[in-house]
């Protein structure tokens, strides 16, 4: 990808998937044992692998096997989701799976910055709403769901519900301006970077041989 | 009001207030490993992008390296694939590589520290969460994700936003048999594991001015454990003192040169915090986890949850994790069988863990039941752990003694679980898979208390071997 292709993410819009649970970690979202890997692709073929699958081998029913939910690209979670290592697997392999955008009662810091640098949105909703949303999904896949944020807000559109939805102002001003990839942000700095390397005193008054 | 350390390092190390309200941050040591760094030096050839500060970033291979040999082609080619490409990465870019057999290899966050790459007042990211080690010297340390390993290579700059700060004193006198790891998981235990989110925690208080750097290197690891993405000990003379004399601590007249800004970036005594959390030292006991989150801790001597003692969220937590754990509502979480006892990872591989460890291992022989292993941090504690007879006493006592490496804390190498084994582990994450197989299950401690438990086979009260 680069520079010229970034698009603001300003609406979302998609049928949503609901994984329940709190505290899901990223080795659960991507073992890592599918991380011997030079590269990301393919890894949505792994995505909460150990639950998908049981020790045999077979589907198991989790979400992300059901016919009716393939395509769904809203992803409903509860608390601390992806919390623990900061691969970015694993927001890779949600990513390449179809998921553009995550619904969540909190998100762990590091996964919640990795998912901005790919340009996933993760906006977070009281409890209450989450389980509404996630029961809602639950009885009926096909519901559209809209993650708008410009509010910044969810909306469930085919019943007129929305809710205030809340992110970091930061990553919310990233996804709008299209900047949520901060690597041309940062190149466009001119010498601010060599004049900031020039006043830090270990690089500079007792800086060693490398 | 003064300021704290992180508001000092944060400030120096600003380029620019971006348009998003972030901050474009200037990162000062940069550690990369064979996993998180590949896809970013690819992100780099595909737009031509070279490595801006190549002197500033440093690489070491841990995570997938087998800890039984380290002849070439390892036996597992994906992972001499990812092997192959971190050589190539390097060669091609100028990074200095920390190779196996070169004497510096080692757990990505073992090295830094002991190079004496790692210096109060730095900002350090590496694509590790557990970079919140290095926050021990006193630098504003924390894991990123391969966008940003990117990010780092390409401008030795960072899109962050500012970190609140909590200061959390452990104040008196840690009992006998208590260590750093207790200390952290009970921390854990009392704030949550989201409790740090947004915070950088400041460690401060007796416990922490009397522990050695190993002692808070041991704490700091596991503040991501507790949701901070960092975790900080201001800079003293126990700081200084460790970095003196490292192959890159500054010396000379630059050495005083150093002390000193060392000594200006620490938190003012006015330092004006988000929070401030206190815990008394003597209500810590050996910690032991139960669950499947670090924050699932009870001290030794205590039982398992019941999940009819809490309600809503929390009981569907305690069931959830008992169901993975295959232990019973209230039973002592003392006595519980284990399979396997791993002493290692970039928690608790260093020289004083393996001297603690040893201590425990030469008082009796490791159960028949029980695969034991050792697995050093790095090539310079195995030596030093070799030039003391660590290695002799361990394998005495029926422990397996290995090359570094990070090994079974996740089993991205040979060292794995098997089936439902329950295994006594120093690491530092006890997630469902964590140790190599689905129904795998891990239970944290320090390193002595898996000693102890490897020979009784059981988890058992490391106070009643010492």
């Amino acid at each position: 990808m680069t520079e010229s292709t970034l698009q603001p993410v300003k609406t979302l819009t998609g049928r949503g998937v609901a994984v329940r649970g709190n505290d899901i970690d990223t080795d659960r979202i991507i073992p890592a044992r599918f991380m011997k890997v030079v590269t990301f692709d393919g890894l949505e073929k792994h995505v909460f692998e150990d639950v998908r699958f049981d020790q045999d081998g077979n589907p198991t029913d989790h979400p992300f096997n059901r016919e009716e939910y393939q395509g769904a690209s809203i992803l409903i979670v509860n608390k601390n989701f992806g919390c623990g290592s900061s691969r970015e697997h694993a927001p890779q392999a949600l990513m390449r799976w179809g998921i553009r955008g995550i619904i969540g009662e909190s998100f762990a810091e590091i996964f919640f910055g990795n998912c901005v640098s790919l340009g996933v949105p993760c906006v977070t909703l009281p409890a209450d709403q989450i389980l509404y949303l996630m029961e809602l999904v639950e009885s009926d896949p096909s519901v559209g769901i809209e993650i708008d944020l410009e509010a910044p807000a969810v909306r469930v559109p085919a019943r007129n519900q929305e809710w205030v939805a809340e992110l970091p102002d930061g990553a919310r001003k990233r996804f709008l301006k299209g900047t949520w990839d901060a690597l041309a942000v940062l190149l466009d700095s001119g010498e601010l970077i060599e004049a900031t390397a020039q006043r830090i005193p270990y690089l500079n008054d007792f800086a060693t041989a490398s | 009001m003064g300021k704290s350390l992180l508001q000092k390092v944060w400030d120096l190390h600003t380029v620019r207030t971006l348009e998003s309200g972030q901050t474009q941050l200037f990162i000062g040591l940069h550690l990369i490993h064979e996993v998180t760094s590949p896809q970013a030096f690819q992100m780099l050839r595909e737009r031509n992008l070279s490595v801006r500060f190549p002197q500033r970033t440093f690489a070491t291979v841990d995570h997938i390296i087998p800890t039984h040999s380290i002849q070439r082609p390892f036996e597992d080619s994906l992972a001499e694939a990812m092997m192959e490409a971190l050589e190539e990465n390097v060669q091609e870019t100028g990074v200095t590589f920390f190779a196996p057999g070169s004497g510096k290899q080692g757990i990505v966050h073992v090295i830094g520290p002991e190079n004496g790459l790692t210096q109060p007042g730095m900002t350090i990211a590496c694509g590790d969460s557990h970079t919140s080690t290095h926050g021990a010297f006193g630098a504003i340390a924390f894991g990123i994700g391969t966008s940003q390993v990117r990010d780092v290579l390409a401008t030795q700059t960072l899109s962050m936003t500012p970190l609140k700060v909590r200061r959390i004193e452990v104040n008196g006198e840690l009992q006998p048999g208590v260590t750093a790891k207790d200390v952290i998981l009970y921390i854990i235990a009392e704030l949550g594991v989201n409790g740090g989110v947004g915070y950088g925690y400041e460690y401060a208080g007796d416990v922490f001015d009397r522990f050695s750097m190993e002692e808070r290197m041991t704490v700091c690891n596991m503040s991501i454990e507790g949701g901070a993405r960092v975790g900080y000990v201001n800079p003293d003379e126990t700081t200084f003192e460790y970095l003196r004399g490292r192959p890159y601590a500054p010396s000379g007249d630059a050495w005083d040169r150093a002390v000193s800004f060392w000594k200006s970036i620490a938190s003012d005594a006015d330092a004006d915090y988000d929070d401030v959390v206190q815990f008394n030292a003597e209500d810590i006991e050996p910690m032991v986890t139960w669950g499947i989150t670090p924050g699932q801790a009870i001290p030794v001597t205590g039982n398992v949850p019941r999940p009819e003692d809490a309600s809503g969220e929390e009981r569907a937590n305690i069931e959830l994790a008992l169901q993975h754990m295959k232990l019973e509502p209230g039973q002592p979480i003392a006595g519980t069988r284990i399979d396997v006892a791993f002493i290692g990872s970039c928690t608790n591989s260093r020289i004083s863990d393996l001297r603690a460890a040893a201590e425990v291992a030469k008082k009796g022989q490791v159960a028949p039941h029980v695969r034991a292993l050792v697995v050093p941090g790095s090539e310079q504690v195995e030596a030093q752990a070799k030039a003391e007879g660590l290695d002799e006493i361990f394998r005495a006592a029926g422990f397996d003694w290995r090359e570094p490496g990070c090994s079974m804390c996740l089993a991205m190498n040979p060292d794995k679980l098997v089936g439902d084994e329950l295994c006594a582990s120093s690491s530092n994450r006890n997630f469902i898979g964590r140790q190599g197989s689905p129904t795998g299950r891990t239970v944290l401690m320090s390193p002595q208390a898996v000693a102890a438990a490897a020979l009784a086979g059981e988890i058992t009260d490391v106070r009643n071997v010492l």
